[in-house]
């Protein structure tokens, strides 16, 4: 076996992790299952003041809130009377590399100077990569990014097209793979041989870069309508953005505020597949990010997860890929904003669940991408008609994730699908159980643990694992 | 024979990382069939052709060789034709706003 192979590269995967976050992940350990969550992201220093402090000495962050006047009328126009709740966007495109991304890269590359790690690597396809880049440039830090960009046919995904042009845009050095897991593989390898920092998506500091978001939100909205925002709605996949956005709601007092994750439902299509690749229309925010994420965080690339998002979420919904094209359409008409299209997942929710609320109410996106080449419902429609998939106006219930891609013919047809926490909350448990060796005895922490991991309640923990064995026997 | 491509030209390198068959447990089939291929970009080191191995200097200052796939890779992603069935989204939208005495 050579020194590079992937077993070998695999086998020194804590080690590598370890030397390249800085973090000894071990010392937070307080059961077989538990740990000291709060405590881990404490020990970066970092609160709100000291966040928002770092963002501003590179421009990130205090972005534009935007009322969306004309597609709450729109909501209105199809809402039952006297409902219809006002819509608002934070345009987080405002930040350097046009993406709320720029707030959770800001404090790993800040921390990556100071420690003198030589430059920082991120493993993403998306947004982030670019965030990454553009603060490595701004600290003259070396910085590379591995993504998964093309298939076995040399067809690329037209949105990882841009982020690799954006990357090298920013002096980055790009790695392109084809699909498949093993880019964790490569990206081990590359922060073996370099020393550099691990930006990952899921350390403590890029949790704590997004609280500024919901904090910001949370205070402009009372500011400007004299009370704190009735629902918050984000676009979600690995957890970070429910999870950051909804503490940094929590510090700024939002305590009453609805959080309400949102996926692109791309339910058949496997994530690992070099078919299904080019077929999904969408990089992020979808449902082959969201359910294994939120049912089991800790299978990120660091060893604890800092994006817990069911411990956040009061409510999880799907919409349909064309629903997200239609709503990036109306946002741009009646709105003068492109932007987009992932980012827009949470606003075709918002205004499914705006339709269902009173005037007075008020629903807040937490964010907006900018939008360009690649980077467009044009770009993956044509390419999702190159591959086969049938593009149609119609009812979008009869969407079906890459067979074919239906945009509404009205708006009043744009609905979400509620994902069902309590499903989500035993898969989660279930996950929890199967990654211990058989017989291994809880303790009253590991129980604990477990109820705030599922935001439910001891006995809750309890009587489910208790039936689960009730059955096994 | 094939030119010489200068030392220092921006090119793109390819190579295999896992070829098919040694793919990771737990690939699905149609991954597991064929290579993890990799293509990164990088200055050219020493002068070489097209289609034979070479080493790059990538923007990190990491050397790393592979067979060089092109020179001066274009960027070719872009929008392509409009899509019709989002092309009347607006006016549709916008005439029912104005049913409501909004809009323009």
């Amino acid at each position: 076996m050579s020194a590079d192979s992937y077993q070998a590269i695999m086998a020194q995967r804590p080690a590598i992790m370890r030397a390249s976050v800085g973090i000894d992940y071990a010392q937070y350990n307080t059961g077989v299952l538990a740990f000291d969550y709060e405590r881990l992201l404490a020990d970066t220093g970092y609160d709100i003041d000291a966040t928002h402090k770092v963002q501003r000495a590179t421009a990130v962050g205090d972005t534009p809130l935007v009322e969306l006047h004309n597609m709450t009328e729109l909501v209105r126009a199809v809402a039952p009377t006297g409902r219809g709740a006002r819509l608002f966007v934070k345009d987080e495109a405002a930040n350097p590399s046009g993406s709320f991304k720029d707030r959770r890269a800001s404090l790993s590359v800040h921390e990556a100077a100071k420690r003198g790690y030589p430059g920082v690597a991120a493993a993403t396809s998306g947004n982030y990569g670019a965030a990454v880049a553009s603060q490595a440039a701004k600290a003259g830090l070396g910085c590379i990014v591995v993504q998964e960009a093309f298939d076995s046919q040399g067809i690329e995904q037209p949105e990882i097209a841009e982020k690799t042009r954006a990357c090298e845009a920013y002096g980055a050095e790009v790695i392109r793979l084809s699909v498949g897991p093993e880019l964790f593989y490569v990206f081990l390898q590359v922060l073996k041989e370099t020393g550099y920092f691990n930006a990952s998506l899921y350390t403590p500091y890029s949790i704590l870069g997004i609280e500024t978001l919901g904090y910001e939100l949370a205070r402009q909205v009372k500011q400007h309508c004299g009370r704190f925002p009735d629902v918050v709605i984000a676009t979600h996949a690995g957890g970070g953005n429910v999870t950051g956005t909804a503490r940094g709601l929590l510090k700024a007092g939002a305590t009453d505020t609805q959080m309400v994750a949102a996926s692109v439902d791309l339910s058949g299509l496997h994530m690992a597949s070099d078919h299904d690749f080019n077929r999904k229309s969408f990089t992020t925010g979808h449902t082959g990010f969201s359910i294994p994420f939120t049912t089991w965080p800790d299978r990120a690339d660091v060893p604890r997860n800092a994006a817990r998002a069911l411990r956040y979420m009061d409510r999880f919904v799907t919409v349909s890929q064309g629903e997200v094209f239609y709503i990036t359409q109306v946002l741009a008409e009646l709105e003068g904003m492109e932007r987009g299209p992932a980012g827009n997942i949470s606003l075709a929710a918002a205004f499914a669940i705006a339709r269902d609320l009173d005037m007075q109410q008020i629903v807040v996106v937490q964010e907006a991408e900018y939008t360009g080449a690649g980077k467009h419902p044009i770009a993956q429609l044509n390419l999702a008609r190159q591959m086969g998939i049938e593009v149609t106006r119609g009812d979008p219930r009869d969407n079906k994730p890459g067979e074919r891609i239906v945009i509404p013919e009205y708006p009043s047809q744009i609905a979400v699908v509620d994902v069902n926490l309590d499903h989500v909350r035993h898969s989660y448990l279930r996950n929890a159980i199967e990654s211990l060796p058989a017989d291994t005895m809880l303790d009253d922490v590991d129980i604990e643990f477990l109820a705030a991991e599922t935001r439910s309640s001891r006995t809750y923990v309890q009587e489910t694992i208790d039936e689960w064995h009730g059955k096994r026997r | 024979m094939t030119e010489l491509i200068g030392k220092g030209t921006w090119i793109e390198i390819h190579r295999s990382v896992l070829p098919a068959g040694a793919r990771a447990p737990r690939v699905p089939d149609d991954t597991r069939q064929v290579p993890l291929e990799m293509r990164v970009k990088g200055f050219l080191v020493a002068p070489a052709s097209a289609g034979e191995e070479a080493e790059i200097v990538t923007p990190a200052g990491r050397r790393l060789r592979g067979v060089v796939r092109e020179i001066n890779p274009a960027y070719t992603h872009g929008f392509g034709a409009p899509i019709a069935e989002l092309c009347g989204v607006g006016r549709e939208v916008r005439a029912l706003l104005r049913g409501r005495g909004q809009g323009s």
